[in-house]
């Protein structure tokens, strides 16, 4: 670390070394932890609806165009779509329970529950989101291919929702850590008071 | 990334094809079908599949014309409407699709115009997917030269024609050859349009599929050349040659061959060809193009294991193809009352 606080040159290709993370330690306390806390509800909902919405649109196209020849398989493959949409709930409610933890700026920033929370509750929010993108993205192409094999042969479908089943799960697990994670945030109200 | 983003324009359209090509006729159906008395009864049969709507309006004896028509209108119908719902590259690859019956057209009614026949009676016999606009004022037409005019300006086979037929070579004598070099332009396009424009799953399939066909014909040629007067390099220049087709050493031997017996031993090194080329020997009454077509139908069905590629939309319109291929013979047998050959067909599904 040099006086004036630039990272050395070398830092360039040494950036593992904890002497050269000055700068970012700087960049990171100039911000203030609720920026950090909303950031993580917004990512927690949005990248769980961009997934579910993904999700449904690769099911449902293929759903749409098979039950032309096939009309029998709409209401069964409904729950493809539904398990998309499952996605979806999954980040309404980490989100909910994020934003619950986060009260009125009643006390300075630089307060160490406060920054943890709001590293927290940005973690808590990339772990629910990318999880449940993920998992969005995998329901909605086993939910396609489902639909399709559905239509050609009437037996398959239960065995195929397992896999479906288990590819919705992979949110789940997304949202269980989130939660944990959220359940110790706390920030604004009375957080220097240890609640 | 194909899985992803494939089903946003195409999803639809897929499963439309899967959904069409499940009801296309089986194994027992061909048996029900080879055991009718009259095509009347074969109308009966078919009622309660895909084509009972088609036929329904067609009076009581049914013709094998009247049947062809039929079927013929459906495949159009099927096509135009998949056609007209799909996108870009998807739309330019089912362009792609219909060249092969354009390229035969425009042979046919070149073929026509060097005996000087009217061509308004030959367009009723062209192929409806290989109309291009303005075919109608090709009936204008008297010479070869204005002939090949009207297709460089108004086709999309164009940059083919440019590219392999000169205006002088318009004779009689070289129309076999100019469809075969028509044929091996075409699959060098295709081929490039689908593995390297489209590529992903979809280059991957019709690379297989590509290839198959461009070996097809290197054999096809090959025997249809043996006993005439085309000269072994003109021969070599005929076949069409894309990369996953024979190897070198294959077609080198072939372009050398000058009997049967020297094209057995070249395809000898070919596992695949070598088992087709065996078994038409055995089974007399499978030629060696029924047994392609068996094989090409294999392919055309393993295409539909993988999802989220246009392979799919090229094997249901070859699979419709052979359909139609079937039942006209089957009804074409029937009515010429030659009952033991009309369980003779090459089975899709």
């Amino acid at each position: 670390m040099q006086p004036n606080g630039a990272a050395p040159l070398n830092c360039l290709w040494r950036w593992v070394l904890p002497e050269c993370w000055g700068p970012l330690g700087i960049l990171f306390e100039q911000i203030s932890p609720y920026w950090f806390a909303y950031v993580g509800v917004a990512l927690a909902i949005g990248l769980s609806v961009l997934g579910a919405a993904w999700g449904i649109f690769i099911t449902g196209s293929s759903l749409v165009g098979a039950s032309i020849q096939a009309p029998r398989i709409t209401s069964k493959n409904l729950v493809s779509v539904i398990f998309c949409e499952a996605v979806a709930i999954y980040g309404i409610i980490a989100a909910i329970v994020m934003a619950t933890r986060i009260g009125y700026a009643s006390v300075a920033e630089s307060d160490p529950v406060t920054k943890f929370g709001g590293y927290a509750l940005f973690a808590a929010g990339l772990v629910v989101g990318l999880s449940n993108l993920f998992c969005g993205l995998s329901v909605g192409v086993t939910g396609s291919s489902c639909a399709l094999a559905d239509a050609q042969d009437a037996t398959i479908f239960v065995k195929l929702l397992i896999v479906e089943i288990f590819a919705s799960a992979l949110g789940l697990f997304g949202v269980i850590v989130g939660i944990i994670i959220s359940s110790k945030a706390t920030l604004g109200g009375d957080a220097s008071a240890g609640r | 990334m194909d899985m992803l983003t494939f089903n946003a324009d195409n999803g639809y359209l897929e499963a439309v094809v899967r959904g069409l090509k499940a009801s296309l006729l089986r194994r027992q159906d061909y048996t029900n079908l080879a055991q009718c008395e009259s095509p009347e009864d074969m109308r009966t049969i078919l009622n309660s599949s895909d084509y009972g709507l088609w036929l329904q309006n067609e009076p009581a004896p049914l013709q094998t014309q009247a049947l062809y028509d039929c079927l013929m209108n459906r495949l159009v119908y099927d096509f135009r409407s998949i056609r007209g719902q799909s996108y870009a590259p998807l739309s330019t690859f089912l362009d792609y699709v219909t060249y092969p019956y354009m390229i035969d057209n425009l042979v046919l009614l070149l073929m026509g115009v060097l005996r000087n026949r009217d061509l308004s009676e030959l367009l009723d016999k062209c192929h409806p997917l290989g109309l291009f606009e303005g075919i109608a004022t090709l009936t204008a037409i008297h010479s070869p030269e204005e002939l090949y005019r009207e297709i460089l300006v108004d086709t999309p086979l164009a940059p083919y024609f440019a590219e392999c037929v000169n205006v002088h070579d318009l004779t009689e004598m070289n129309v076999e050859i100019i469809r075969n070099l028509l044929y091996k332009a075409y699959l060098t396009d295709f081929y490039q349009l689908c593995v390297e424009r489209i590529g992903g799953m979809t280059g991957s399939i019709m690379a297989t599929l590509i290839a198959f066909e461009a070996d097809r014909r290197v054999i096809n040629i090959t025997l249809n050349s043996l006993e005439t007067s085309l000269r072994k390099d003109e021969r070599m220049m005929l076949f069409p040659r894309v990369p996953g087709g024979l190897d070198d050493e294959i077609i080198q031997r072939l372009g050398r061959a000058d009997d049967l017996q020297a094209v057995a031993m070249a395809l000898d090194l070919s596992s695949t060809y070598r088992a087709l080329f065996q078994r038409a020997a055995e089974r007399g009454e499978y030629s060696l193009e029924d047994q392609f077509l068996e094989f090409e139908m294999k392919l055309l069905r393993e295409s539909f294991d993988a999802q989220f590629h246009y392979g799919v939309f090229y094997a249901y319109f070859r699979m419709l193809e052979q359909e139609i291929r079937n039942l006209t013979w089957i009804a074409e047998c029937i009515t010429q009352k030659q009952f033991a050959h009309a369980s003779r067909v090459v089975p899709i599904l």
